[in-house]
């Protein structure tokens, strides 16, 4: 049995597709075998939300009379600072950004109550964002100065840009020290006191295509509410890694890099994150539609939560320290019952990834698919595969004499 | 009939000096524990307390605080999940010291439970998108 795109694409232009989600089609492929499902199911859906760092979005603002040059210049945004390195009218935020003034962490642990990706949930939200910037003055952008309100529905482009996102599984979070640490994974008490993790498991977009046959360059997903692309593999994209039977990784792996329009989007699914002691981010939601073109792309699809295991790396020493050492592998249908057996410790788990909020994902796009509104597009280009020879390197330092 | 609540009790600046809630215990026969204690600089207090005893001696005790000047609120009231940025990820779970948190393992929402809620504030900084909040 295969079936291609455009053939799938016709029936839902005739309202006749048959789209499950990811966590559906497990037990559809239990009841009717994975040959019979494969036949009757077109598209399987899926979905994640979680914070997600790497993000950012650029806003071409238009140009002011007398004009301004912004690039080279200083710019911010409700006092986060925008990078200017681009040309007169364009600016880039990233996620991560903090205002100038914001202690850090000099008040430990720093609260980080706003940064850039609040901003872009904002600018999402439509509300007015304060733009303010200085500039050098040109002959032809005589302007140094400027002090505004933006909104989103003014500017010529709002483009939503983050270069690494919907990871393919990831690192479960502990802390064996004897305090409490401030991490990107949460707060982590001390003497192995919690554990959080932070994938959606068997909804998560990669780990329900893990060597990437249907979704690559130009495939077109739900992104932050709105659609958008895959635009190229997200950094740090490293797929030869150690494997399940069933391929599905065992530790981080693929990645992808997604671009969409963000006055489609809303601040439902891109949401202003606060880190204590860490930092700010955005928790974006995707959703990764996936042909059933096989069999066997519909066999990868009915992994589930028991198939997909992680390994619990110890934030107080191996992660930022950069040593290899684990101090164990467990199963997301472990961690989702709420506490684990590590080190002879029953320890209490958490998520940092809203499943529920992957389960509307999941279900929104397939709305969108079943009402012919959202149709599948062929990838233009593959995604680095495991023979790609793409591997995550560390920094090589040269002292500098 | 015995009853035991969680009140948050605004002492105004005139009878920050006085000894009021030891008189629970004595003239009242209530136990208390004190989840919470707070002085401002503008000298008003604030405590959180849970309250037990005989429903009767309660609500004399209650009577009383009242009489005295105390404002009294249940602390239901004043912790609070904000629903619109609540996004049930979770991370509040292993967090609370009082289990005031617990997830549904089926749906994975997670519910508050504020009658199981002490007030200690650890939440509020620990929710990733901010949606606890406490209004003493």
């Amino acid at each position: 049995m295969t079936k291609t795109i455009d053939e799938i694409n016709e029936k839902i232009k005739q309202g006749k597709a048959v789209v499950v989600t990811a966590e559906e089609i497990i037990d559809i492929a239990r009841e009717k075998g994975i040959k019979k499902a494969a036949q009757e199911v077109d598209v399987v859906t899926t979905g994640t939300f979680g914070p997600m760092c790497s993000s950012g979005a650029y806003l071409n603002i238009g140009h002011s009379k007398p004009r301004i040059k912004l690039g080279g210049g200083r710019a911010y945004l409700n006092d986060v600072p925008a990078y200017t390195g681009l040309a007169a009218a364009d600016l880039f935020i990233g996620a991560n950004a903090l205002p100038d003034d914001d202690p850090r962490n000099k008040v430990y642990p720093g609260e980080f109550n706003y940064g850039g990706g609040h901003v872009i949930e904002e600018l999402a939200a439509g509300r007015d964002v304060r733009l303010e910037a200085i500039a050098y003055g040109t002959d032809c952008y005589p302007r140094k100065k400027l002090e505004t309100w933006i909104n989103i529905k003014d500017l010529n482009e709002a483009v939503l840009f983050n270069i690494r996102n919907a990871y393919q599984n990831y690192n479960v979070a502990a802390n064996t020290s004897d305090k409490t640490i401030y991490t990107y994974m949460g707060v982590l008490r001390a003497n192995l006191g919690n554990i959080n993790y932070a994938t959606a498991g068997q909804l998560s977009p990669l780990l329900n295509d893990p060597y990437y046959k249907t979704i690559g360059i130009g495939t077109k997903i739900f992104l932050g509410g709105g659609t958008g692309f895959v635009a190229w593999h997200g950094t740090q994209h490293n797929p030869d890694v150690p494997r399940t039977e069933k391929g599905v990784p065992t530790r981080g792996a693929g990645s992808l890099c997604l671009i969409g329009d963000l006055k489609q989007m809303s601040p439902r699914w891109l949401v202003g994150t606060s880190m204590l002691g860490y930092g700010c981010t955005l928790t974006v939601g995707i959703g990764v539609p996936i042909p059933i073109l096989s069999e066997e792309i519909l066999d990868y699809t009915t992994v589930t939560d028991a198939e997909i295991s992680a390994a619990v790396i110890d934030y107080s020493d191996a992660y930022p320290n950069l040593k290899p050492d684990i101090l164990g592998e467990v199963s997301y249908a472990q961690l989702k019952t709420g506490k684990i057996k590590l080190k002879g410790k029953e320890v209490p788990t958490a998520s940092l990834s809203s499943y529920p909020r992957a389960v509307e994902i999941a279900n929104m796009l397939k709305e969108w698919i079943k009402s012919g509104k959202f149709l599948l597009t062929e990838p233009v280009a593959p995604l680095p595969g495991t023979e790609s020879g793409i591997t995550l390197k560390p920094l090589k330092e040269r002292p500098i004499e | 009939m015995a009853v035991a609540k969680r009140i948050v009790l605004h002492f105004p600046k005139r009878i920050v000096d006085r000894p009021v809630v030891c008189r629970l215990a004595k003239d009242y026969d209530l136990e208390f524990n004190i989840l919470k204690a707070l002085v401002t600089p503008e000298e008003e207090g604030l405590l959180v307390l849970e309250l037990s005893g005989e429903q009767e001696a309660y609500d004399k005790g209650i009577r009383y605080l009242t009489q005295a000047g105390v404002k009294i609120q249940s602390l239901s009231q004043d912790v609070l999940r904000n629903e619109e940025r609540c996004t049930h990820c979770g991370a509040c779970i292993t967090i609370c010291p009082s289990g005031a948190f617990e997830l549904d393992p089926v749906t994975r929402r997670v519910s508050f439970y504020n009658e199981k809620c002490v007030a200690c504030g650890l939440c509020i900084k620990a929710c990733p998108p901010r949606a606890m909040e406490v209004h003493f």
